[in-house]
């Protein structure tokens, strides 16, 4: 079958705007996009940039926008679009490096803010800690997140303010929160208790729509926020744990 | 000129581990080709072992078990001090690791669970579902932004530089800025995993070209045991991405188009978890007897466990089953056939992680000390990536506060960055020629056709031939894309040179060595030689020609006895 890959292309050393360019691509085999991709290159233009590693949806490097949807390169079967017209453009919201290669900084620096690492208590559990899988599975959702950035792309608010942590790192920070072995005092963790936080979420839940690992970051932030209210009244009338 | 202390090339999970060890005072920091999160080691999904003895039926396991199954799985090839090493250190590592954060999945009464793998006399294998390698790759990055590790993402080292036998440090090239640099480095560490991109069938990642492994030998560092290359049983037909052997130790069966358990044929007391090595052959053997489907794959069926246990326990396989085969593990069997997956050989290095270069030294699946021997566990890696990794920070730290880490001549890292720049600056004027890509696809067909799962003399000669063919049209290799910034194209071009290396290497030894032992299958010498093999190969670069050499075993307990399962 016949595809046109219409590219958007951006050199920002040379390019003066972001281009469409259109590539033929033909093939009988099933085929990822990326895979469709990677031949585009080798075959028709080298200079085309993407970033790729794993092609099995876990390392998170080849999220982009397909016919207008958030997706892994590697894990949209070409044929499964059921369109011979292919559009791909790189993730918005982030600077354009090249191509389809953005600035993934702004992602990681948000996910830096919430010290996302485990805060045990000091003294390490001899044998290491007793803790039942139930409550180890209340964490799963979260863990399963690759960094792609598809939530943080998608979501209108970090869009429009990039002082907000967006999807991503807030869920991080829960899956921290609620970890059982995690410690880590409430002054600490409730600096998210802002519009920059927890509460710059407009609940449109666009990252729970286009997260390609069922991840549901806006489920972690609606908990997050549940969690500081409760603190609160707690604080207030100085119930005990 | 950027000046460190300490280099650790790879992001990966041994090259975190280094990076978290070494000394705080030091001045340390990471290279990595990609992001350190989309490191291949992103992608191990099993498990990593170690005798913790918390499963009903592990009571009486020990690491004294665990190194002898690792050596008897490694065909006595393994150095027995260094995999007992390993293994007395996998339990601290493991309770290391969960007070990092990794999120172990459990037992009833909360200890960490552990589940049955190929080759291990108990439940060994510590997991977190089938996402293992995530979750630690995820929390050792988590502890490298707590601790503040200066991380250089996106260079790729493309030369070592070694002076009067001492490391001075690497050529890198920024794929942000297209610019080539140097790097000065007291001591530098190389984690920069496999090269199974070598093969056209493997499970491993697009990027793993195995360019770190090229770039030490070609800085004079022998490499060790490459023939041994392993070939995971029960990849997915037909992209060969991992189906774990977790799905095994759960319980899963291998079916041919009989219908049949045929491992009862290969190793009828294992049965489905004996050792990769063993596994992997049985299924090809299957295949080629024409018992296999389409004369392609055979059935890994799981269906028996049940929706709950598979939901649970291997929701990644079913995930990759649905995403790319189109197919539910719940209600249809895995079509699987074996894909290269790990390399046992790499860059000779001791138990130390110290290579012969002063200053240069190795961890993970790049590095072979060798605990693997001819064949490794499943679980065993990631375990060797963090307990080897954290010996090598370690080491690094201490030649460099020791009176050796002075610094070197940075005149001979400015020359190796410009003769780097003109090589580019040629296959970039050039015009026409070879382009990279196809040569890739010849060297795959070569590696996965002559030094596959079965070997032969005439093979073997064959793919020699035909590599130092390809080694001819490389000359004629050019860039076509001008712009250097994110060139995949260069990155390719340089990687290349290391790919034709180590497809050499790996069929020079698998030629010379005229036995079976472990992952190297001789068709026509099909019995493990004791007396003539037992011992390590050793290539160097001697004059622009691989140069062979050998070693003896390390040989403590365990004396070499048949290995039946």
């Amino acid at each position: 079958m016949k595809h046109i890959f219409r590219i958007l292309r951006f050199d920002p050393q040379k390019d003066k705007h972001p281009f469409f360019q259109d590539f033929l691509y033909e093939t009988e085999e099933k085929k990822s996009v990326l895979e469709a991709l990677m031949e585009i290159r080798n075959e028709q233009d080298c200079t085309l940039a993407f970033r790729y590693s794993c092609r099995e949806a876990i390392c998170g490097s080849c999220a982009m926008v397909i016919n207008g949807n958030f997706d892994l390169a590697c894990r949209t079967i070409l044929q499964s679009l059921k369109s011979s017209l292919v559009i791909i453009e790189p993730m918005p919201n982030l600077e354009i490096q090249k191509d389809l290669v953005v600035d993934m900084e702004p992602f990681f620096d948000a996910y830096q803010k919430i010290e996302p690492y485990l805060a045990p208590e000091a003294e390490k559990p001899e044998g290491g800690f007793r803790i039942e899988d139930r409550e180890m599975d209340k964490i799963y959702q979260y863990i399963n997140c690759i960094m792609c950035g598809c939530c943080y792309s998608a979501c209108p608010v970090a869009s429009r303010d990039e002082r907000y942590m967006g999807p991503a790192a807030l869920a991080k920070l829960y899956r921290f929160v609620k970890d059982p072995r995690d410690k880590r005092p409430f002054t600490s963790w409730s600096r998210i208790n802002t519009e920059s936080g927890a509460w710059g979420c407009d609940t449109v839940f666009k990252c729970n729509e286009v997260c390609p690992k069922d991840v549901r970051p806006a489920d972690g932030i609606e908990a997050l926020r549940r969690k500081l209210v409760l603190e609160k009244i707690r604080r207030i009338f100085q119930w005990k744990r | 000129m950027i000046s460190q202390d300490i280099l650790v090339v790879g992001g990966g999970l041994a090259g975190l581990a280094a990076a978290l060890s070494s000394n705080p005072n030091l001045k340390v920091a990471v290279i990595s080709k990609v992001h350190p999160l989309r490191s291949h080691s992103v992608a191990a999904q099993g498990g990593i072992n170690a005798a913790l003895g918390n499963s009903p039926d592990g009571k009486d396991d020990s690491w004294e078990r665990h190194a002898f199954d690792t050596i008897k799985g490694s065909d006595y090839l393994a150095d027995q001090d260094s995999a007992e090493l390993m293994c007395q250190k996998a339990i601290p590592s493991i309770y290391e690791l969960e007070y990092l954060g990794v999120p172990f999945s459990r037992f009833p009464g909360g200890v960490i669970a552990q589940r049955p793998f190929g080759g291990a006399g108990f439940p060994r294998t510590c997991y977190a579902a089938d996402r293992t390698g995530l979750v630690i790759l995820h929390t050792l990055f988590e502890q490298s932004v707590r601790k503040k590790v200066q991380c250089f993402n996106e260079w790729m080292v493309t030369r070592l530089v070694v002076n009067e036998g001492r490391c001075l440090g690497v050529v890198v090239y920024d794929l942000a800025s297209g610019e080539v640099m140097p790097v000065k480095a007291r001591a530098v560490i190389f984690c920069t995993g496999g090269y199974g991109r070598v093969y056209l069938k493997t499970t491993n990642a697009y990027i793993n070209h195995g360019s770190g492994i090229g770039i030490a030998y070609r800085a004079g560092i022998p490499l060790k045991d490459m023939e041994f290359v392993q070939f995971h049983p029960t990849s997915l037909y037909d992209n060969n991405i991992l189906i774990t052997e977790g799905a095994r130790g759960e319980g899963g069966y291998l079916v041919n188009n009989k219908g049949k358990r045929f491992m009862e044929d290969y190793a009828p007391s294992a049965m489905e978890l004996a050792p990769r090595d063993i596994v992997a052959r049985a299924i090809q053997t299957e295949i080629n007897k024409g018992n296999g489907f389409e004369n392609l794959y055979v059935y890994l069926d799981l269906r028996h466990l049940g929706e709950a246990k598979i939901k649970k326990r291997l929701p990644g396989i079913r995930e990759i089953c649905i995403n790319f085969a189109g197919l539910d593990p719940i209600n249809t069997p895995i079509p699987i056939q074996p894909a290269q997956h790990y390399s046992m050989g790499g860059i000779d290095v001791n138990a130390q992680c110290a290579a012969v270069v002063e200053g240069f030294f190795a961890a993970g699946e790049c590095a072979c000390i060798s605990v693997h021997g001819a064949n490794r566990l499943g679980g065993n890696s990631l375990l060797e990536t963090v307990v080897f990794g954290k010996i090598a920070g370690e080491s690094a730290s201490n030649f460099v506060n020791g009176s050796q880490g002075r610094d070197g001549d940075e005149g001979v890292l400015l020359e190796e960055a410009v003769a780097v720049k003109k090589r580019i600056e040629e296959w970039r004027r050039k015009g026409s020629g070879e382009k990279v890509h196809r040569l890739l696809n010849r060297l795959k067909l070569i590696m996965s056709q002559k030094v596959g799962i079965f070997r032969n003399e005439k093979d073997l000669a064959e793919a020699l031939e035909s590599i130092r063919a390809l080694r001819e049209d490389y000359k004629q290799v050019y860039i076509s894309g001008q712009c250097l910034r994110y060139s995949q194209e260069l990155v390719n071009v340089i990687e290349f040179d290391s790919m034709l290396d180590l497809a050499e290497v790996i069929a020079l030894g698998a030629l010379n060595r005229e036995e079976t032992r472990g992952s190297h299958y001789r068709n026509d010498f099909t019995k493990r030689d004791d007396k003539g093999w037992l011992k390590h190969s050793l290539v160097a670069l001697v004059d622009g020609k691989p140069q062979v050499n050998y070693r003896e075993v390390n040989i403590s307990k365990y004396k070499p006895e048949l290995r039946k399962y």
